[in-house]
């Protein structure tokens, strides 16, 4: 049924196939990730992957690449029997991908890093012009001597696209590019993949952006559960049509109702912090760190990726502690010289950007990354310093159940999750804990539609049931349709802080590229 | 041109085929060595691996030999799951050994339940001691405690034979470079009629199962690993390296003291210049065969004292040099860590396009 269907869609029979797919089937344990998936790109062609969180989009591709390896299945690439063994065997067949999760090397700079990604290539001055033409040409803006450590999320991102084009691919396939892109970001990434298709490459793009894929790809497959439920042509749909037909049920929007107006409310949250060091010349210093957040109200922060939020979630979190204990106020109580751990025992809970390795340890099970901050909660520590297996398990499961996670159970490894899984699991963990105070970078990075609306809502609630909320954030529609007030930060410095009803992504757009405006 | 690539898939049971598959490249290659030396390769290694097993004395023999690679094993493979690489358990152990001899040599005569624990306790403090100086200089200067570690196992051997030629030197010894023989209430029982397997096995098994415990039910041992495992993410749960750099050398330290002085007192009997045939860094290879399992580390503990035996067999019934133990050992770890390398990484064969 699904070949018929994919027939029925082609668009012109005289363009030539670059890679085809039959009855791919791919099972994890009993799982089947993937079954019987047919899919066929053509030459130039920008196929959009869509599909709900662990639909099996990444699963797909990985056996592309040659990460995964097939149970069954065949696949050709220009006509010839395609079966990569290793990334390095599809790389010389002429695949490149960027993957959803940074492959990059924190310790290494960025010009090491791309030399790594190719083989043959030392990290001298011949790469590093070669690499400087590439960029020039896509206008992709990176320095090549920073360590990839001191980087934000976008501009790691960028290594990757880089690293993918320098090996001049026939086939490209993009996993969630643009989730930590700026909207310019995005636009230049735009153009740089039509020049690639103008050039007759082709590209395979999963995103759960669907108005982006709607002006980018040709035709889009969509997943559901492991198949191939349809093959549409995204310009011929609305962003929603796209999205209920991704999902199986009708989506409803969520917005910030109305906003209690705490006039009188006293600020939960105070920040006063005239400038935050930088440990490396090379990381971003912090500077007029002036904010405050009432119980109940949710304060946006925007910003392009590597201003400065890593380490404005850090020191929030606490695994930056400043000097000065005045400088960060919970209701009266001095605590910026406190860490983590006392912190989140006052109610400030958090969940940060990066998800694995960061918010989560990826080798350990879902369980034990429960431990990791909900271990002074529910029995999970007894006598404080026994861990209680059964515990954590339940309150694993428990957000499984509630955040509705998809996942074989709660052992399984949390790299093993697919990416928008693992966020709704981690904001679960942290969301459960009853925060009075909760900070939060990128939430739905990687999220599908519905999932996002989910921790939308449960934001709000939690806003709305009197909780203080930070929301660092790259995405302007989000930032704009949850948070009571706004501001941007820029060069690690915090603009002033507006009434979300007083601004439009304009004027944010201005605020993010650090040109405060008087009104 | 040789690459080394990421496997796509791994499974658990892979790490022990790999176990497995080094233990046969030893065996195999031992015996290739000893053909080459003219000698019958099947008849030779079962004089050698099998025989001394053939009696209460070998099997207590044995044991003797595993006991403090045991205990050193299970506290190193805690360590190393936290990424803190305590190179230096021979010196922790010579220290253990010293200052637990020397508490018995002060109290030399006398007679007393107390006496025994306060000799274990004396050298397990000496080994605490020796663990904790590159704790220090980590944790504070960020010194790398392999070289750290590494260099004070020779100050260590040095101060105990500075120790055994001076002031702990037999009045009554004919200037021999020994201390007085440790009396009754300061020696550990033997475990059988023959040989010298004693009570410290049974202190080994324990830590095997105290080192089980805390990797599963500990937290301390959790927040080991987790740091271990990603630095990042342990920051963010609130974990402090420099915790986990102090409890992995502590722990390390004092349980390798432990065992030298558990050597001194069961085994040896009296301070000597040379207290140990490198247990310490042998128990590197054990906890790496036992791939950092506490419990799996009792089976490699035995299998590679096994080795010291067989060495020892080697040279009395084939007249080969008593150092084949090391060749032996080396090997086993050589294959090891190339084993283990393709757990994870698969090697192909080609050219560069
Ligand atoms: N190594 C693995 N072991 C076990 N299960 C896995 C493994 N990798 C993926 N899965 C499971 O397969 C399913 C599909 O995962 P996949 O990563 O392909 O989803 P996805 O469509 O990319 O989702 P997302 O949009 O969230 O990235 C998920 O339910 C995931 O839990
Ligand atoms: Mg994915």
């Amino acid at each position: 049924m699904t070949d018929s269907v994919a027939n029925k869609k082609r668009l012109s029979a005289s363009s030539k196939r670059c890679i085809g797919v039959r009855g791919l089937t791919k099972y994890f344990g009993d799982f089947a990730a993937n079954s019987a998936v047919d899919l066929s790109v053509d030459e130039g062609e920008i196929h959009a992957l869509l599909g709900e969180n662990g639909a099996g989009k990444s699963t797909l591709v990985k056996m592309m690449y040659g990460i995964l390896k097939p149970d069954s299945g065949d696949m050709d690439l220009s006509s010839e029997p395609y079966s990569p063994d290793s990334p390095s065997h599809a790389k010389r067949a002429g695949v490149g991908m960027v993957f959803q999760h940074f492959a990059v090397f924190d310790a290494l700079t960025v010009l090491e890093n791309i030399a790594l990604g190719l083989e043959g290539k030392f990290p001298g001055a011949e790469l590093a012009a070669e690499i400087s033409e590439l960029c020039e040409r896509y206008r992709l803006h990176v320095e090549l001597d920073r360590r990839v450590h001191d980087l934000g999320a976008g501009e790691r991102q960028r290594v990757e696209i880089i690293r993918a084009l320098m090996q001049d691919p026939r086939l490209l396939i993009l996993d969630e590019p643009t989730s930590v892109l700026t909207p310019q970001e995005t636009e230049q990434l735009f153009a740089t993949l039509g020049r690639l298709s103008d050039e007759g490459r082709s590209i395979i793009y999963i995103s759960h952006k669907l108005d982006e894929v709607r002006a980018l790809c040709d035709r889009a497959t969509l997943m559901r559960a492991g198949r191939i439920i349809d093959v549409v042509d995204p310009r011929q749909e609305s962003t929603r049509s796209l999205g209920e037909k991704m999902i199986g049920e009708r989506l409803k929007e969520t917005k910030r109702g109305k906003i209690k107006k705490s006039s009188n409310g006293k600020a939960r949250l105070t920040v006063r912090v005239g400038e935050v060091y930088p440990e490396s010349s090379r990381s971003v210093a912090l500077r007029d760190l002036y904010l405050s957040v009432a119980p109940g109200s949710i304060l946006g922060i925007s910003g392009v990726s590597g201003n400065g939020q890593d380490r404005l979630f850090d020191v929030l979190s606490g695994e930056i502690t400043l000097p000065n204990p005045d400088s960060i106020m919970l209701d009266d109580l001095p605590i910026g010289h406190m860490g983590v751990e006392q912190r989140r025992a006052l109610g400030m809970l958090g969940a940060p950007e990066n998800r694995l390795g960061h918010a989560a340890v990826p080798d350990l099970t879902l369980w034990e990354n429960i431990i990791l901050t909900a271990r002074h909660t529910r029995g999970i520590l007894t006598n404080k310093h026994l861990i209680s297996g059964p515990a954590a398990r339940r309150f694993a499961d428990e957000v499984i159940q509630t955040f509705d996670v998809r996942t074989s159970s709660v052992n399984a490894k949390a790299s093993s999750l697919s990416g928008g899984n693992l966020q709704k699991f981690l904001i679960g963990r942290e969301l459960l804990g009853r925060p009075k105070v909760f900070i939060v970078s990128n939430p739905t990075w990687g999220v599908d539609a519905k999932a996002q609306l989910f921790i939308h809502k449960m934001l709000i609630q939690m806003a709305d049931a009197g909780a203080s909320i930070v929301l660092i954030s790259q995405d302007i529609d989000e930032l704009l349709s949850i948070s009571d007030r706004i501001c941007a930060v820029c060069h690690g410095r915090l603009s002033r802080t507006y009434p979300t009803v007083e601004t439009t992504p304009d004027y944010l757009g201005a605020l993010m590229l650090g040109q405060e405006v008087d009104s | 041109m040789i690459f080394v690539e990421a496997r796509s898939e791994t499974h658990w049971y892979h790490e022990w085929v790999a176990v497995f598959v080094a233990l046969s490249l030893t065996v195999v290659t031992a015996s290739i060595l000893l053909a080459a030396m003219g000698l019958e390769p099947v008849s030779s290694l079962q004089r050698i691996l099998i025989r001394p097993l053939n009696s209460v004395y070998g099997v207590s023999e044995l044991i003797a030999k595993a006991t403090p690679l045991i205990t050193i094993g299970v506290a190193l493979a805690l360590g190393f799951r936290a990424g803190v690489w305590n190179i230096g358990a021979e010196g922790q152990l010579v220290m253990g050994g010293l200052c637990g001899g020397a508490v018995a040599l002060a109290f030399w005569g006398v007679d007393g339940f107390w006496v025994m624990p306060l000799v274990l306790l004396g050298g397990s403090l000496g080994g605490l001691l020796w663990g904790a100086i590159p704790a220090f200089l980590k944790v504070r200067f960020n010194a790398n405690e392999i070289l750290v570690s590494l260099m004070l196992t020779y100050v260590a051997i040095l101060l105990l034979s500075v120790m055994v030629h001076g002031p702990l030197r037999d009045p009554d010894g004919f200037n021999f470079p020994e201390s007085r023989l440790l009396h009754e209430a300061a020696t550990l029982p033997k475990l059988f009629s023959a040989g010298r397997g004693h009570l410290g096995f049974i202190f080994a098994i324990f830590f095997a199962l105290l080192g089980t415990w805390m990797v599963k039910r500990w937290h301390l041992g959790f927040e080991m690993r987790v740091t271990g495992l990603s630095l990042s993410a342990a920051k963010f749960a609130g974990y402090s390296r420099d915790r986990t750099v102090w409890t992995a050398l502590l722990i390390g330290g004092g349980v390798s003291g432990f065992a030298g002085v558990v050597e001194v007192t069961g085994n040896i009997g009296q301070l000597v210049p040379n207290i140990s045939p490198s247990y310490g860094f042998t128990a590197i290879i054990v906890a790496f065969l036992a791939r950092l399992h506490p419990m799996a580390v009792i089976p490699a503990g035995l299998l590679v004292a096994l080795s010291y035996l067989a060495g020892e067999a080697a040279q009395l019934s084939l007249g080969i040099p008593a150092a084949s133990t090391q060749v032996f050992q080396g090997l086993l770890l050589f294959f090891l860590l190339g084993t283990s390398l393709l757990v994870n990484y698969r090697v192909r064969f080609g050219r560069v396009t």
